[in-house]
């Protein structure tokens, strides 16, 4: 089997949900390539050669110096072809998400979107992914001979695995047209020196019972003893306390953390469906009856003013600071 | 201008979602059918550019009948007019190619949709009809402005927006953020049964998914609680040595 993993880059870097996609092709096993789509590809390919990838394609262009999606589907589907890829994984990022739906249109192909585990049965790939706001999982087979995927970030481990042999680099010429320019990226905004919920390996959040933005210092120091991001639920969205970015559920974000920690959240499907997929899960609420509980791995029915800051001191102790 | 929209009619967030006995569907029985939250964004979206700009809007989705339902509650927003195809969908492709046969022939200069259905989450539809209508699209949109046939849209990603730049005809996929959506004014409601709806037969090729099966998930939680009993601080540290020690998180 030849799989394809295209690498999203943000800043020249490698992205790490393409580095679990590589992880989770060589977990279905076959031969794994990479492709690489941008107007500058030097650093990427150094990059990827340091990758445990039997192949690194490549198709370049000055005006991918502005990131387009229909551009880098038409490249993506031309790579795919040139590599002969049965199965194509994408990371399901925004940008990832965005294209591939499109490299599955270009190549007639099947698409399942973000996956959280594969498996198989009779040689065939069966992906599972979670529908109806987390409440139910479906699995799937693709039945056409080309087969895309994105993969959920987080689930995987960002493989790391030296190569056995340096991978050969090809270069690919795709047929772009300016029609395909239509659409351009032509500035990315980062919100100041935090970690995004969305890419982050812990995340503790906070609802309305912390009560005001006032008290959101005990989130951040919790956030913070952890080496965390800090999230929140839509009524602290909608209260105006935080910035939408940080809102996790079902019109906010959807994440997979490794461990998640609900501080004065209810947990109200619409946020359980943005966070149900974490590892493990902590709950802190005064309400012994709050929904929260039932997902919980861990948790403490009492008053948050009261347990956070002394669960602070002793994270910190533990993590040795 | 003339502005397409696409809606779904999806089961209702809170609604209990029970497994068929196929295996591999929901279980219709008391499941509560509306308007998909995200459309909503895209509907009043759409309301907005047209009476800044004069136009027409008209809403399409893909369904059996009752999947009209949705039209209904969009003409009650304000839409102008409807279109109901009908046909079978197995899967988003489907579902796709059955749109891009609806809008061709429309001459749409705007076509919005909402980031994603909320029954299987997919995001994938604005992307896939894209390419088969050969249109620019941005998806996850929290801002848009329209200046001629150049449009600026802010796309949510991780960490921050992206700023695109589109040419109209294009397709825009609302995120929450994008506007608030308006309620359907009483005398807006009864004016919608008025509006036409329109019932087109959609012919898609062959589906490329199959469901193998449908499950409840079934992690098994730790689910250790403690109690505080007067001292919080004893609670904190044995929470913290279970992370530590059971979970292995720290
Ligand atoms: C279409 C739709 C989409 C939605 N999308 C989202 C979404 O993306 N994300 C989201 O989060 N919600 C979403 N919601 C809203 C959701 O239904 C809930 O209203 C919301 O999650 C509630 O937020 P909360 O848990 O912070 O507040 P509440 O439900 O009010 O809960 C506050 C909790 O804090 C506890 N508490 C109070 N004081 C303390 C204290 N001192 N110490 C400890 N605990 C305390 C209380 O016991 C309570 O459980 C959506 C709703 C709809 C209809
Ligand atoms: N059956 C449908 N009919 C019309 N539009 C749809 C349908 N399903 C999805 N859409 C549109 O596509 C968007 C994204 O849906 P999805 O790709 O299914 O997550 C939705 O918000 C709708 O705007």
């Amino acid at each position: 089997m030849n799989i394809l993993v295209y690498l999203e880059d943000r800043n020249g870097q490698i992205r790490k949900p393409s580095l679990e996609a590589i992880s989770a092709a060589h977990a279905l096993g076959g031969t794994v390539s990479v492709a690489i789509i941008a107007a500058d590809t030097s650093a990427l390919i150094e990059q990827a050669k340091s990758l445990n990838v039997s192949s690194v394609i490549v198709a370049s262009d000055a005006r991918m110096a502005n990131y387009s999606s229909r551009a880098t589907g038409r490249a993506l589907a031309a790579i795919a072809r040139e590599a002969k890829a049965d199965v194509i994984l994408i990371g399901a990022t925004g940008r990832g998400k965005d294209l591939a739906p499109r490299v599955a249109v270009r190549l007639e192909a099947g698409y399942v979107p973000e996956v959280t585990t594969f498996a198989s049965e009779g040689g065939e790939i069966i992906a599972t992914h979670p529908v109806y706001a987390g409440k139910a999982q479906m699995s799937l087979k693709v039945t056409t001979p080309v087969k895309v995927f994105s993969t959920r970030p987080n689930l995987w481990k960002a493989s790391k695995d030296a190569p056995a042999a340096e991978p050969t680099v090809q270069n690919v010429t795709v047929d772009w047209s300016d029609a395909d320019f239509k659409e351009r990226t032509k500035e990315l905004v980062l919100s100041q020196g935090k970690i995004d919920v969305a890419e982050a390996d812990i995340i503790v959040s906070g609802g309305r019972g912390m009560r005001g933005p006032e008290n959101w210092t005990l989130i951040e120091s919790l956030a913070g003893a952890f080496g965390a991001a800090t999230g929140a639920s839509r009524a602290a969205v909608d209260a105006g306390w935080r910035p939408h970015s940080e809102q996790v559920g079902q019109t906010g974000k959807t994440v997979s953390p490794t461990l998640y920690v609900a501080v004065g959240i209810s947990g109200a499907v619409q946020h359980l469906a943005g966070m149900s997929s974490a590892k493990t899960i902590v709950a802190i609420n005064k309400d012994e009856n709050a929904p929260i509980f039932s997902i919980a791995d861990y948790g403490i029915v009492g008053d948050a003013f009261e347990i956070l800051p002394p669960l602070t001191e002793e994270i910190k102790k533990l993590r040795g600071h | 201008m003339n502005i397409i929209v696409c809606v779904s009619h999806v089961p209702d967030t809170t609604t209990r979602i029970n497994v068929a006995g196929d295996a591999k569907s929901i279980d219709p029985a008391g499941v509560k059918f509306i308007l998909n939250p995200y459309d909503e964004l895209a509907v009043e979206e759409a309301l907005r550019l047209r009476d800044k700009m004069k136009g027409e809007v008209t809403v399409i989705t893909v369904g059996a009948d009752n999947a009209k339902e949705a039209i209904r509650q969009a003409l009650a927003m304000g839409a102008d007019k409807g279109i109901l195809v009908k046909g079978e969908k197995k899967d988003s492709w489907q579902v796709a190619e059955m749109l891009a046969q609806a809008i061709k022939p429309l001459n749409a200069d705007l076509i919005l949709l909402g980031k994603q259905s909320i029954d299987f989450d997919g995001m994938e539809i604005a992307p896939m009809l894209s390419e088969l209508l050969d249109l620019p699209a941005a998806t996850v949109v929290v801002g848009l402005t329209i200046d001629g046939n150049k449009a600026t849209a802010e796309k949510e990603v991780e960490g921050g927006r992206e700023v695109i730049e589109i040419e109209l005809p294009c397709i825009i996929a609302a995120q929450k953020g994008l506007n608030d959506p308006r309620y359907p004014s009483l005398p807006n409601i009864m004016k919608a049964k008025q509006k036409p709806v329109q019932e087109i037969q959609g012919a898609p090729s062959a589906a490329r998914t199959e469901v193998v099966q449908l499950t409840k998930p079934e992690k098994k939680r730790a689910n250790k609680i403690l109690k505080t009993d007067g001292n919080p601080t004893h609670a904190a540290h044995e929470l913290a040595r279970m992370l530590h020690e059971e979970a292995k998180v720290i």
